[in-house]
């Protein structure tokens, strides 16, 4: 009998493992830009191709950085949440048009609503490129120092937002 | 006679007038140069959006636009390895195919030698043991001959 109790224990902690490992996203690789300054931008707003916006501007408030494309379908998935976050103003919400036609990204906000506060324009990718942006909706929770505290990879779901951007928004705004 | 003239010339000119309009295939780039390091580069590079497949390989669009950037750091002169840091730092060690040698890696990397030793260690500890169990267990003068006379008896 105790001749199989090792393996016995070898197969089930191996089982163990790959159960964990099943239940892991694949896609949701850790960014490593979570804990370092936001990088820094000046683009052209979406909404006025003469309006610049960097997130300097955001100095000293905790705000989110929400990346999103008319061509992405998530960001539909993902829209209402934010309309309705962006409802309760908690924070400000800014947008990242990302590789979109201009007028495409003003047409889909007129059409679904605009929860933000403005969105900036990024035509060719670069600034995606910079925050890590590999699969659209992403979103970034941005702390007073303009540190990155949080990203969201993938649409906003109720009970993230819930359960994780708000309370640590709140926390950072202590 | 005249329009079978007219159409042997117009065939003919044809003819002749067709290796002077093919052209040498455009090279890919301007640079071939720059073109081999940013395949070599992006070969050891992940793409995000399709996980098992190479930067260099991937048309998925950021791959493209990752293509770029790349092509650009080294015009701008950037070594192989800065290439690489710019990318992890934005992407994470996820995007290299072949982990940094760093302590959060040295399972990874040591942890098939660690098995291999574990292995030999059992191996042996467990050959010893058993050569222990083996009991000599000579052949008496009786067995010996009982045996011949078998051993005849077969031939016979």
């Amino acid at each position: 009998m105790n001749r199989f109790l090792l393996p016995l224990g070898i197969f089930i902690v191996l089982v163990g493992f790959l159960a964990v490992g099943l239940r892991l996203n694949p896609r949701e690789v850790p960014s490593p830009l979570v804990g370092k300054p936001a990088p820094d931008f000046n683009v052209p707003q979406l909404h006025d191709e003469t309006a610049k916006f960097s997130p300097q501007e955001m100095a000293g408030k905790v705000w989110l950085l929400n990346v999103w494309a008319s061509w992405c379908v998530s960001c539909r998935e993902e829209h209402p949440i934010l309309n309705e976050f962006a409802k309760s103003g908690t924070t400000p919400l800014v947008g990242l048009n990302y590789k979109d036609k201009r007028e495409d990204g003003i047409r889909w906000l007129a059409r679904f609503g605009n929860p933000y506060l403005l969105s900036a324009y990024d035509i060719d990718g670069r600034v995606g490129i910079n925050y890590g942006v590999y699969g659209v909706p992403e979103t970034y929770v941005i702390d007073k120092a303009g540190v990155i505290r949080y990203k969201q990879i993938g649409p906003v779901t109720p009970a993230i937002l819930q359960q994780k951007i708000i309370p640590l928004v709140q926390e950072l705004n202590k | 006679m005249s329009t079978l003239f007219a159409t042997a010339v117009t065939l003919v000119a044809l003819l002749l007038a067709n290796p002077v309009l093919a052209k040498e295939a455009a090279p890919l780039a301007e640079d071939p140069a720059v073109e081999q390091r940013l395949i070599h580069i992006s070969e050891e590079l992940r793409c995000l959006v399709c996980q098992n497949e190479s930067l260099a390989g991937s048309q998925a669009e950021l791959a493209q636009d990752l293509r770029r950037e790349v092509r650009e750091l080294i015009k701008q002169g950037n070594s192989d390895q800065q290439v690489k840091d710019f990318l992890v730092s934005r992407y994470g060690d996820f995007v290299l195919y072949r982990p940094q040698l760093k302590p959060t890696t040295w399972l990874l990397w040591g942890g098939p030698f660690v098995l291999l030793i574990v292995g030999l260690v059992v191996l042996v500890t467990y050959l010893r043991r058993r050569s222990k169990l083996i009991i000599e267990a000579p052949l008496s003068e009786e067995d010996r001959k009982r045996a011949e006379v078998l051993l005849k008896g077969e031939q016979s």
